[in-house]
């Protein structure tokens, strides 16, 4: 199982993190890493584009966590692009909508 | 109850995928239920399989997850069980509110309260042999068209989660 990681960095000073495919446990440590190169490469605002994920559970989501946390302490941050109501419901029901900034696309996520 | 399905995996996560597709490709086969309620469940049996490789690995056991699945007219269920040492679902580690920053210290330990949450109906049979997770969906047989029945069954059963 593939899991798609694409960077996009000419929305300076956004990073845009373009996730595909089905994140569990056994393909969460490729998003861990990516997160943990890209922070470690200077970026510092990234957004994650979860559009193109079909599958997300608490590993993936304790993942983005860790991302986030990892940013913030470097005077950075990490927000979300995401419309799929079966993905947000994870977010939702885990209380995270109230942790990450959740946009609807990546324009809107890297306007500011 | 019918038994549907008997699997026995690998105690592998590479597997918790083939688990989820399985499941959910007999659920919408079979019963009439929503689409976002197939959804709930293969989030359900991830978290399930997710954690019962880990207890396996844990407990230094390479026995299979094995994956059940039961049929009955207003319901299907599905059991996933592992050979791990067991735990006590009732004694959970407490995360803290997600308004304190301290929250983001926490990435794992949010398996079971999605699983309570995702479901109709769970329950834990856990000894030092191993634990069992019986997830339950209500919802008729797909050609009964069962769907009234699981809304009202939803509402009168699920009160205990």
């Amino acid at each position: 199982m593939e899991l798609g990681l694409d960077v996009d960095d000419s929305r300076s000073p956004h990073t845009v993190l373009a996730v595909k495919g089905e994140v569990d446990v056994y393909t969460a440590p490729r998003l861990r890493e990516k997160l943990v190169d890209l922070v470690s490469q200077g970026h510092r605002q990234i957004v994650v584009d979860l559009d193109g994920v079909d599958f997300l559970d608490s590993t993936g989501l304790g993942v983005l966590v860790g991302g986030l946390k990892r940013l913030r302490s470097n005077g950075g941050d990490l927000s979300l692009v995401c419309t799929q109501a079966r993905i947000l419901k994870v977010f939702e029901i885990t209380g995270m909508t109230t942790v990450f900034s959740i946009s609807a696309s990546v324009d809107e996520a890297t306007a500011n | 109850m019918d038994l549907s399905l008997e699997l026995a995996v690998p105690s592998r996560t590479e597997y918790i995928a083939v688990v989820r597709l399985i499941v959910s490709s007999l659920v919408s086969a079979r019963r009439t239920v929503a689409e976002e309620r197939i959804d709930d469940l293969k989030l359900a049996v991830s978290e399930a399989c997710t954690n019962a490789i880990e207890a396996n690995a844990a407990a230094g056991q390479d026995q299979p997850v094995v994956v059940k699945v039961w049929e009955a007219p207003e319901r299907l269920e599905v059991c996933i069980a592992d050979s791990g040492s067991g735990f006590d679902p009732d004694v959970l580690p407490e995360h803290p509110p997600v308004t304190d920053p301290e929250r983001l210290n926490f990435e794992r330990g949010l398996g079971i309260p999605l699983i309570r949450n995702l479901v109709d109906a769970v329950r834990f049979e856990s000894s030092p042999a191993g634990t069992a997770v019986w997830m339950t969906l209500f919802g008729g047989p797909a050609v009964d068209g069962g769907d009234e029945t699981a809304e009202i069954l939803r509402v009168v059963l699920s009160d205990d989660h």
